[in-house]
């Protein structure tokens, strides 16, 4: 925060402290702060670690909306506090608390850990027969543009947990894998890369993947990265009819690329020049 | 992919009932205008025009079918809101089997009437 920057308001901090380990249950503790404008609430909560109140925890990394640590309720709101602006969301009073549907590891910490649970049992990376080529890749597989653009929006999720903590579906029921993990599963299921639909479908399909989502939308609404997870699960639905029905078109996974040197040579075109180096 | 089969049925049932649905429609509340299976005069649930359908092994499966499709895309949809209420696995099971047996009843039960109707209406047309 520069010094030259003017204060320009005060805003009142309405934030939720727990401590498991000594409070009986969540409580809300109020700090005033000044605020200039571009200061961000997690610069707000900087200011209170370092001038008001050193115990309180938070969790951030890069600052910058990449790393999706400091995801937390804002307002009401599931979002990251470091792009959120302090004067864009609030004019007297800002109320901030952990993210719903996880534990609380303390103050605004929340247990992100079932949600990476549910994510690591869908194998969310590239899954092929070929298990030499897994273990030590010696060659490119090839992939269009378009096969790209058909995932590419689901890999900008940076599990945050925001999703997760809007999700209606998630409040009422923890087993519910979530909107999260179910993306994640339809970005490789559309990968052409990857040949693990059909066991992810065993999740993904059973009584606590998909079907349970009754498109709320909140998931969508509320990522801070613009990414679509409602939508991915939706496409996700379409697939596990389509599979249990026999009717997805049979693909096998895009094959690998000639390795340097080991190509045919097309016709008519000129050899690369010799190597300088 | 359990859940997945139960979705798919619930859909394929859905599309049956707007198609069985708009049938009934047709015929029971259109029958004054078209006569369509009610050749008798009056109403299209009077008691001739109901014996005439009743007759036709035509009706007596679709009457069937009807029961069965919109047994099972009621009671899925059922247990879909049950489970909404955050129940214990072995309650959602249990939940799972009260509605398959009560759904059975039902259909046993709806199944006989059809049945029996076509007879007594088979009977009557033969005199």
């Amino acid at each position: 925060m520069p010094e030259s920057s003017k204060a320009i308001r005060e805003i009142n901090f309405h934030i939720t402290r727990y401590n498991p380990e000594s409070d009986p249950a969540p409580y809300v503790k109020t700090y005033t702060i000044p605020v200039r404008e571009g200061m961000t609430v997690l610069d707000g909560l900087h200011y209170i670690k370092e001038n008001l109140d050193a115990t309180l925890a938070w969790r951030y990394s890069c600052r910058m909306g990449v790393c999706g640590s400091c995801g937390m309720l804002l307002n009401g709101k599931p979002t990251l506090a470091c792009n959120t602006q302090i004067l864009h969301i609030a004019t007297t009073d800002l109320t901030v608390g952990p993210l719903p549907n996880f534990d609380i590891v303390r103050d605004l910490v929340p247990d992100l850990m079932s949600m990476f649970d549910k994510h690591r049992g869908l194998n969310p990376y590239v899954t092929r027969a070929e298990e030499d080529e897994i273990n030590d890749p010696a060659g490119e597989y090839y992939q269009s543009p378009e096969e790209l653009e058909a995932y590419l929006q689901f890999t900008y999720c940076i599990k945050c947990g925001c999703c997760m903590a809007a999700c209606p579906t998630l409040a009422t029921d923890a087993r519910y894998l979530g909107p999260m993990p179910l993306a994640a599963a339809q970005r490789y299921n559309r990968d052409t890369r990857d040949d693990g639909r059909r066991e992810r479908n065993e999740l993904t399909g059973g009584a606590c993947g998909a079907f349970r989502c009754h498109y709320a939308g909140e998931c969508s609404r509320v990522c801070p990265k613009g990414v679509d997870p409602a939508k991915a699960i939706q496409i996700l639905k379409r697939q596990l009819v389509l599979d249990y029905l026999h009717l997805a078109r049979r693909k096998r996974p895009c094959q690998k690329l000639h390795g340097p040197g080991q190509g045919k040579p097309l016709p008519n075109v000129p050899a690369a020049p010799a190597r300088t180096v | 992919m359990r859940e997945t089969k139960y979705w798919t049925w619930h859909m394929a049932a859905g599309v049956v009932i707007l198609f069985l649905l708009g049938l009934h429609m047709l015929i029971m509340h259109l029958g004054g205008t078209t006569h369509l299976f009610t050749p008798h005069a009056g109403e299209a649930v009077s008691k001739a025009n109901s014996l005439f359908r009743d007759g036709r092994l035509f009706f007596t499966v679709t009457y069937i079918l009807l029961l069965g499709v919109a047994l099972y895309h009621g009671l899925y949809g059922l247990r879909t809101i049950l489970f909404e209420l955050t129940l214990k696995p072995a309650v959602e099971k249990l939940t799972t089997v009260v509605l398959v047996v009560l759904g059975l009843g039902l259909f046993g039960l709806g199944t006989w009437a059809a049945v029996v109707a076509h007879a007594i209406a088979q009977a009557g047309a033969r005199g």
